[in-house]
C-alpha cells in the first residue's frame, strides 16, 4: 500500500553539517526553487525511507534559534508557523553537532515547543573519540523525550537509522514541549496567551508576538487580542531573556547527566591554524594569495576546455550546413540555435571552477575567518564582514551572491552590499573580456614569468572590486537610513571538505546558471537572427541595388556576394537599430555592429560574443569555418581600413562592460530582494551613466 | 568594571549578571549567558572584531558589544 508522503523539514544550526545529510538522504534527488528570477528559498528532496513509504525533505537555511534576527533564518520561522500551507512538516528533523551539543540543543528545544513530532540527529559522532566525548543516548532519548540518532552524514553511518526515527516518529506522532517556559516565567500571561487560540500552541503564539509574524489561517479577532500583548514591549523582551536563560538551565540540566568531555582528550588544531590565518600580515597575504591563484586558474585552467568548446561549436555549425538541404530552417538551426547554445556552454567550465573554490572555502570553514579579517574595513565602507562573501562570490554570478546577503541582519549594510555586488566582475563579463583581452592584448610575458594578458584581467578584477568599494562608501554617505548594525559571526572548527558536499554544490550551482541564464540567451540568439535575416524593403532590395550599382560591375563573384551579405545586414532591422544608436556610441569608438551587441548585452553581458558571432555569421560566405575570435579579429573598420578591434576600441569596451549593470536576471532579483524597483532603476542608470563616461574617456586617452 | 574588550588574548572572565539586559538575545541565545565562562581567542588584526569563546562556542562579535558586556575576572 503507498502511503502519501512525509514531509520533512531539516533544521539545524549552520556548520552542523546539514548539508552534508541531506546530501545523504536525498542523493541526485535534489531540486531547488526556480533559479533565476525566482529565489532559491528552499532545497528539496526525495527521500526512500522504506520500500512503501517515501518523505520529501526540505532544506531549511541553517539558523542558531527560531527567533531571527535575519531574513534568511526568517524563512525557519515562517515555514514553521503557517499551518494553512500544504508542505507544513510532518516531522522536523534536527541536525546537531556533538561538539557543540548544548548550543544546538537551544533550537532542539525551541522547535520541540511547537509540538509537533521531531527527530534529533547527532551529527559528527566520529569526532566524538578524539574529542573526549560520550553521550549516554537511552538517558538522551528520555529526557528529550524524543527520537535520537548519533550519525556521521560524512562517513555515512546512522543513515538508516535516520530514516527508521522519521517513521517511527510519525506514527507515534506525540508531541509534547520539552520546556514548559510559562510556569517558569509568568504562569498567569502565558496563561491568557494560551486562551487566544485553540489551534495553536502557547509556544507558537508567543512567537507570533515576539516576532510580529501572523499565520495567514489566523482569525481577526485572535490577532487582535495577540496585538494587544504587543503593548507591553519591554516586558516581551524581558521575557524573551528569561525564556533563553531558562532553556539553558534545562538543557545543562539534561546534559549534566548524559553527555560528557574528558578535555584532555581534546586537541587543538583550530587554535593554531587561526593563528596562522587571523593573522595581521600573513592572514591578509594568505588571502590574497588565494585570490591570485582563484583568478590565475579561471582564466588558464578554464581556458583550454573552452577553445575545444569553441571550436566544437564553429565545427558542428558546419557539419551541420553541409549536411542539411539549404533554406530557412538550415540557416536558423547554423546562425541562431548552434553559435546560441554554444554561447552558453562555452561558460561552463569557468563557473564550475568559480563555484568550486567558493564551495571549497566554505566547506574548510575558512570563510568565516575571512569575514572576521575584513569586517572592521568593510564597515568603513558601509559594509559587514558578511558582505565579502556576496563579493566574492559576485565574481561567479550577481544572483546567487545577491542572495547571499540575507544573512547580513542590518538592512542598511545588506541594501549596500546588494547594490555593489554587480560591479564584481561575474562570470558572464569573462567571455567577453575573455576574447577582447585575447584580441588587443599581445599574449606575451612581463616581468618574467606574468602573461600580459592574465595581468589585464586581474586588472579588470580589481577594477571591479574597486568600484564596489568606492559606490559603497558613497551609498554610506548618501543613503539616510537609521537601522542598528548587530554582528556576530561563528567561527565553525576547521573542516576537510566533503567531495560529496562540493561536487554536489558545484553542479547544483553550475546547472542553475545554465538552464537559467541559458534560456534567456538562447533565446536572444534566435530572435536576433530573425532580426538580422529580415527586414523592411530596402532589405529585400539589397541584392538588387548592389548588383545595379555600377561600382560592382568589375568584382568577382566571391566579392560581390559578399557585398550584397553586407548590404543585407545593414538593412535588417538589426542593423537598422545599431545604425539608430551609432551616433551615441560613436564617441566611445564603436560602430553598429557593436552597437547592436551593445543592445542585446542589456539582457546579459555574455550575449555580446554570441550576438557578435550571429551577426558575423549571417554576413560572413559559406565556406567560412573560422572561430568567433577569427571571425572578430578579421573584422575591418571600413572608414580607417584598420582592424576593428584595435586597442582602444578593445580598452574602451572593456571599461564598458566592467561598469554598465547588463543583466535582467540581476535586475529581477534585486527587485525582489529589495522589494521595490526603485533600487534594480537607480542601478541600472547610475551603472550605465558611469559606463558610457569612462568608456568614453578610455577610448580618448588610448586614441 | 571589566568587559569583554577589556580581556587580554587567552584570558578567561566570566559574564556578570548585570549584562544580561545588555547582551542582544542573539548572543544569548548562542551561548553567551550570565555566569557563563569566556574566554577571549584572538582579536583582529584591526583592533575589532573580538573572537571570543564562551560556553563551547566560537564566535567573532563587535568590540562595541564586547564592551556592553560586563565581566568578573577569574581572579576577582
Amino acid at each position: 500500500m503507498a502511503k502519501s508522503n512525509i514531509n520533512v523539514a531539516l533544521i539545524g544550526n549552520p556548520n552542523t553539517g546539514k548539508t552534508s545529510l541531506f546530501n545523504q538522504l536525498t542523493g541526485l534527488n535534489q531540486k531547488v526553487g526556480n533559479y533565476p528570477g525566482i529565489t532559491v528559498d528552499k532545497k528539496e528532496g526525495v527521500c526512500k525511507l522504506s520500500a512503501t513509504q517515501n518523505a520529501i525533505i526540505t532544506d531549511l537555511p541553517g539558523t542558531y534559534s527560531i527567533n531571527p534576527t535575519s531574513l534568511d533564518e526568517s524563512i525557519v520561522l515562517k515555514t514553521l508557523l503557517n499551518k494553512s500551507v500544504t508542505s507544513t512538516p510532518d516531522v522536523i528533523l534536527v541536525v546537531a553537532d556533538v561538539e557543540n551539543l548544548k548550543r544546538n540543543l537551544l533550537l532542539f528545544s525551541q522547535i520541540k515547543d511547537l509540538e509537533i513530532p521531531t527527530v534529533l540527529a547527532i551529527n559528527m559522532v566520529d569526532q566524538m573519540h578524539k574529542k573526549g566525548i560520550s553521550i549516554d543516548l537511552s538517558a538522551l532519548k528520555e529526557e528529550l523525550n524524543t527520537e535520537v540518532v548519533l550519525i556521521s552524514a560524512r562517513k555515512n553511518t546512522g543513515i538508516q537509522q535516520v530514516k527508521e526515527a522519521i517513521i517511527r516518529c510519525h506514527v507515534a506522532a506525540k508531541a509534547s514541549p520539552l520546556c514548559a517556559i510559562d510556569h517558569k516565567i509568568d504562569a498567569d500571561y502565558f496563561n491568557k496567551l494560551k486562551e487566544i487560540s485553540p489551534n495553536y500552541s502557547m509556544y507558537e503564539l508567543w512567537l507570533m508576538i515576539t516576532q510580529n509574524n501572523y499565520p495567514e489561517a489566523i482569525s481577526k479577532s485572535e490577532k487582535e487580542k495577540l496585538l494587544a500583548f504587543k503593548k507591553d514591549i519591554s516586558k516581551i523582551k524581558k521575557y524573551q531573556h528569561k525564556e533563553t536563560i531558562y532553556r539553558y538551565q534545562e538543557i545543562n540540566r539534561i546534559l549534566k547527566k548524559t553527555y560528557l568531555v574528558d578535555k584532555t582528550k581534546a586537541r587543538d588544531l583550530r587554535s593554531n591554524l587561526d593563528r596562522v590565518f587571523t593573522h595581521k600580515i600573513f592572514g591578509y597575504a594568505f588571502f590574497a594569495f588565494l585570490l591570485l591563484v582563484i583568478f590565475q586558474s579561471i582564466f588558464h585552467l578554464a581556458s583550454i576546455p573552452m577553445d575545444a568548446i569553441d571550436s566544437f561549436f564553429a565545427e558542428l555549425s558546419t557539419i551541420t550546413k553541409d549536411s542539411l538541404p539549404a533554406g530557412m530552417l538550415t540557416d536558423l538551426i547554423t546562425e541562431g540555435i548552434i553559435p546560441g547554445i554554444g554561447g552558453v556552454v562555452i561558460f561552463i567550465p569557468q563557473i564550475a571552477i568559480l563555484f568550486l573554490f567558493i564551495a571549497v572555502l566554505e566547506e574548510t570553514g575558512y570563510m568565516s575567518r575571512v569575514v572576521f579579517l575584513m569586517d572592521k574595513i568593510m564597515r568603513r565602507f558601509g559594509m559587514n564582514g558578511k558582505s565579502i562573501i556576496p563579493l566574492i562570490s559576485g565574481t561567479a554570478c550577481a544572483i546567487p551572491a545577491i542572495m547571499a546577503t540575507r544573512t547580513i541582519g542590518s538592512w542598511k549594510e545588506r541594501l549596500i552590499t546588494i547594490l555593489v555586488t554587480p560591479f564584481t566582475t561575474c562570470s558572464a563579463r569573462l567571455p567577453v573580456y575573455a576574447i577582447l583581452i585575447a584580441l588587443v592584448i599581445p599574449n606575451k610575458k612581463v616581468i618574467g614569468f606574468l602573461n600580459l594578458q592574465g595581468l589585464v584581467l586581474l586588472f579588470l578584477y580589481a577594477l571591479g572590486f574597486a568600484s564596489a568599494i568606492i559606490a559603497a562608501y558613497l551609498l554610506q554617505k548618501m543613503l539616510k537610513l537609521n537601522t542598528k548594525s548587530f554582528f556576530v559571526v561563528e567561527m565553525p572548527n576547521y573542516k576537510i571538505p566533503s567531495f560529496k558536499n562540493v561536487a554536489l554544490e558545484v553542479l547544483e550551482k553550475t546547472k542553475a546558471f545554465v538552464f537559467g541564464a541559458g534560456k534567456i540567451i538562447l533565446a536572444l540568439s534566435i530572435v536576433l537572427w530573425f532580426l538580422a535575416s529580415n527586414g523592411p524593403s530596402s532589405f529585400k532590395n539589397a541584392e538588387k541595388t548592389v548588383l545595379e550599382n555600377p561600382v560592382n560591375i568589375n568584382l568577382s563573384d566571391d566579392e560581390l556576394s559578399k557585398k550584397i551579405a553586407s548590404a543585407e545586414l545593414e538593412n535588417s532591422y538589426i542593423g537598422i537599430l545599431g545604425k539608430a544608436i551609432e551616433p551615441a556610441i560613436k564617441p566611445l569608438g564603436y560602430d553598429w555592429k557593436i552597437g547592436i551587441a551593445l543592445i542585446t548585452s542589456f539582457a546579459a553581458r555574455e550575449v555580446f560574443v554570441g550576438t557578435l558571432a550571429t551577426i558575423y555569421s549571417v554576413e560572413a560566405d559559406d565556406e567560412n569555418t573560422s572561430t568567433i575570435k577569427e571571425k572578430m579579429a578579421s573584422e575591418i573598420n571600413s572608414e580607417t581600413g584598420e582592424k576593428r578591434f584595435n586597442l582602444p576600441v578593445g580598452m574602451s569596451l572593456l571599461i564598458f562592460y566592467a561598469f554598465a549593470m547588463q543583466c535582467m536576471a540581476t535586475l529581477a532579483i534585486v527587485k525582489r530582494e529589495t522589494k521595490s524597483w526603485k533600487w534594480p532603476l537607480i542601478q541600472l542608470f547610475s551603472m550605465g551613466i558611469l559606463a558610457y563616461v569612462a568608456s568614453f574617456i578610455t577610448y580618448q586617452i588610448f586614441q | 568594571m571589566s568587559t569583554i574588550a577589556s580581556l587580554q588574548i587567552g584570558d578567561v572572565g566570566y559574564i556578570s549578571e548585570e549584562s544580561l539586559g545588555n547582551i542582544p538575545l542573539k548572543l544569548l541565545e548562542m551561548g553567551c549567558l550570565p555566569g557563563a565562562e569566556v574566554r577571549l581567542v584572538q582579536i583582529a588584526p584591526l583592533k575589532d572584531p573580538l573572537y571570543i569563546c564562551v560556553n563551547g562556542s566560537h564566535l567573532a562579535i563587535r568590540k562595541e558589544t564586547a564592551e556592553s558586556i560586563t565581566i568578573l575576572k577569574s581572579n576577582e
